[in-house]
């Protein structure tokens, strides 16, 4: 899944029989144009549609003018403050799921207690609405940073543990076979078989984790307050100031996209072993 | 039975550490209250009618959101796979707006609806659209060819394929991104109601909690979290019937 949706196979390429060299430089060319229309085109009727009066500026602000707001959100450093408290709240819960994910899968899937105690509350646990128990994790540790990042760890650690569980039930067993053969001890049919093998699921976990970190970190920003990009959103929201309630759904959609994009690259780099890169470049 | 019950006796454990670190006030009763008192609260809110009004109101949300959601949804992402301009114009669109965190929406879609039902269904319909978009794009990209082929050359018309053909073999990731979506549906529903509304789960765990009643808002927690769980578990056995053609 390095990109989420691909184009409909071979659009790139020229069709047969056009002249080649021309053909090179003007396909890409339209095709890229292609590309960005729609884009551009949801931009300008966005622009448009706010200007026609058909909706008053507090229900569609002009694109401009929130890209304005952001300017000046990012020169009074508004921004940087926020997205980085967003960034720090999301990415540190996401590193403790990522750590903690992996090491209570590695436990459910090598040690038969550790399974018994585990997979039910993970069967039952992955799909419930945890968001729910926001309030009572409040109730616990207050509206700071500790209880945001816990709702966020409690959300987003699930997916993990799942796919950690299943990846390393895949391995091969023939690998794992030829590696004792080959007296390889416990500590190296670990690092250097089962969890290299397991590696795609998890990274594959670790693509729902990330998206769904960020979702609960904005609610838990928006429920409590605290700064942050959700934080600045409700409080605009508060003060009937739309143009920043938009502004807001922009820069959390930057940020998310940046995410996702940085986790696809991750996994592209990390794999660049397996076959599934391979398919990528041919 | 007997295996169910060996299965998810941890939780049985749970449940009774649960019972008895409140009991003993290891920790304050207004923390944690014991889960007899909040099984108590629950059947008492259940007997008075306020948590089924409640719920009706939150599952009716959840509902018309997912429907729009999966209608329009499958829809486009079929559309996506089969017709190339709708492609070209959709691919880049469904590229920018899927990683967006869904949540993003939750003031957007009460400015423009308001604090009713309507700013609710919007951002459950919203937020559950593009995993069924996706999950029907991948499917129906999938379908083979040679299927493909061999209903063309028996002369189906286009849309006969594509009922005949193309569905079918894009009901698996379809049926897959919809259960995405429904676990999806819940959060949205669940964090909207927290942040604004009248109503609703959200809405009852909000103003229980705030009053300090926490056994009453612990039973409704729970309710929802068992909804969610109960409403996979459902999708997934209609899951396996629908797709018991399959091997």
């Amino acid at each position: 899944m390095a990109r989420l949706v691909q184009t409909v196979s071979g659009s790139g390429e020229p069709p047969n029989g056009a002249p080649e060299k021309a053909v090179r430089f003007v396909y890409p060319l339209v095709w890229g144009f292609a590309r960005i229309f729609s884009v551009v085109a949801l931009a300008v009727a966005w622009e448009a549609l706010a200007r026609s009066g058909t909706f008053t500026p507090f229900q569609l602000p002009a694109l401009s003018a929130v890209l304005e707001r952001i300017w000046s959100d990012a020169v009074s450093g508004d921004l940087w403050i926020n997205t980085a408290l967003t960034l720090y709240r999301a990415l540190t819960a996401f590193a403790i799921c990522t750590v903690g994910g992996v090491i209570i899968g590695m436990a459910m899937s090598r040690n038969a207690f550790a399974y018994w105690f585990f997979d039910p509350i993970v069967s039952v646990g992955f799909p419930m609405p945890k968001i729910a128990f926001l309030p009572v994790v409040i109730l616990w540790l207050g509206v700071y940073d500790l209880s945001k990042i816990t709702i966020v760890v409690i959300d987003a650690i699930f997916p993990v543990i799942a796919a950690t569980v299943i990846a390393i039930q895949g391995v091969e067993r023939e690998l794992i076979w030829s590696a004792r053969n080959m007296g390889a001890t416990n500590r190296e049919l670990l690092h250097q078989i089962i969890l290299p093998a397991a590696l795609p699921q998890i990274l594959t976990g670790l693509q729902v984790a990330l998206p769904l970190s960020l979702i609960v970190a904005v609610v838990a920003e928006m429920l409590m307050g605290g700064y942050g990009l959700g934080g600045a959103m409700m409080t605009a929201s508060r003060f009937a100031n739309s143009t920043s309630v938009f502004a807001g759904i922009v820069e959390i959609a930057v940020v998310g996209y940046a995410l996702v994009k940085a986790m696809a690259l991750i996994r592209r780099r990390l794999l660049i072993w397996h076959q599934e890169s391979t398919y990528e470049f041919a | 039975m007997k295996h169910f019950f060996i299965r998810y006796f941890p939780l049985l454990l749970l449940a009774i550490a649960w019972e008895l670190i409140a009991r003993l006030e290891l920790v304050s009763t207004s923390a944690l209250p014991p889960l007899s008192d909040v099984i108590v609260a629950g059947v008492d809110m259940i007997k008075d009618g306020e948590l089924v009004s409640n719920g009706a109101a939150s599952m009716y949300r959840a509902g018309v959101g997912l429907a729009l959601a999966i209608l329009i949804g499958g829809i486009l992402g079929i559309a996506m796979a089969w017709w190339k301009p709708v492609n070209v114009l959709l691919v880049p669109l469904v590229e920018i707006f899927y990683p967006l965190p869904k949540s993003a929406l939750i003031p957007v879609t009460v400015i423009w609806l308001g604090f009713g039902d309507g700013s609710k269904i919007l951002l459950i319909f919203l937020g559950c659209m593009l995993p069924v978009t996706i999950g029907a794009f991948n499917g129906a990209r999938s379908s083979e060819q040679v299927l493909v082929w061999s209903a063309r050359s028996m002369g189906a018309s286009r849309l006969r394929m594509l009922w005949d053909v193309v569905l079918p073999s894009a009901m698996p990731e379809l049926l897959n991104g919809i259960r995405t979506a429904l676990a999806l549906s819940f959060i949205l529903l669940v964090s909207s109601e927290l942040i604004v509304a009248q109503k609703g789960f959200g809405y009852l765990i909000g103003s229980l909690g705030a009053n300090g009643t926490y056994d009453a808002m612990y039973a409704v927690v729970l309710t929802v979290a068992f909804l969610g769980f109960a409403a996979d578990r459902l999708y997934l056995n209609i899951t396996k019937r629908t797709l018991a053609w399959r091997d």
